[in-house]
């Protein structure tokens, strides 16, 4: 695939920054309205293939390697799983605490005032202990496992000795 | 009509009965029936902005009290793309 005509790419280039925002907004207000980190990253996965779809693999291939983006999910699976654990260690921390792994330590507890509230609106953002904080992670572990998917499949299916534009 | 339609028709026919008498069981939706309600449901929509901090209960769920599921998916994922790279590592030479 060497990229589509002119008016894709301009297409592209008009809707690509509004999918980026939209998928990023799901993402960052997971814990409050419909959405969460997996569709979030969906959505952010969708429009990084409407790229790849437009400008073909071999440009993308030339902007981010699929090796990068194994190491951002590797990164979000180790948060992911680090958030829960820290679940546990929590113990040490506060006294008269019950920790268990997926524990949620960061609501109900006196040492980080900021995060100790309880969401009530669309507006506190602060909320919800560590559920944001897994939302990032799983986002990031989607949009690049999604994007690593889509780029190998096209990168290897592409058609060897049309030259590229 | 051979043995192995013969078999596929009754699979399809017990399928079919499960399915239809699993949606015959389930509560009308929207109706709130005290005795036949699981307390379930209803302990999550009381407790979760308390519990949790979430106004989404949704999130709250699946990140806070189902946080072993979401642990599941995002390894069933992590699979996909290692097997999804790795099958198709050589092609790119």
């Amino acid at each position: 695939m060497s990229g589509m005509s002119r008016i894709v790419k301009t297409v592209t280039n008009v809707a690509f920054p509004i999918v980026m925002i939209y998928g990023l907004y799901v993402i960052a207000h997971g814990h409050l309205t419909p959405g969460g980190g997996f569709q979030g990253g969906a959505v952010v996965a969708s429009g990084l293939a409407m790229l790849l779809v437009a400008y073909g693999s071999v440009w993308t291939m030339g902007k981010v390697k699929e090796k990068q983006l194994s190491v951002l999910e590797s990164i979000g699976a180790l948060g992911f799983i680090s958030l829960a654990f820290l679940g546990i260690l929590m113990v040490l921390l506060y006294s008269s605490f019950q920790g268990n792994f997926f524990n949620n330590f960061l609501i109900n507890q006196d040492i980080i005032p900021i995060f100790n509230e309880i969401g009530r609106g669309l507006a506190n953002i602060n909320t919800a202990g560590v559920i944001p904080l897994m939302n990032f992670a799983v986002g990031l572990k989607v949009i690049a496992g999604l994007f690593a998917i889509v780029l190998v499949m096209a990168y290897a299916t592409r058609l060897k000795g049309v030259k590229q534009k | 009509m051979s043995k192995r339609d013969f078999a596929a028709v009754i699979f399809f026919a017990i399928v079919a009965v499960f399915l239809v008498f699993g949606a015959l069981l389930t509560h009308p939706f929207g109706e709130f029936n005290q005795e036949n309600d699981p307390e379930m449901d209803q302990y999550i929509i009381d407790n979760t902005q308390n519990e949790t901090g979430a106004d989404n209960g949704v999130t709250a769920v699946v990140f806070d009290y189902r946080g072993f599921d979401t642990l599941g998916e995002a390894t069933v994922l992590f699979t996909a793309v290692a097997g999804v790279i790795i099958l198709f590592r050589r092609l790119k030479k």
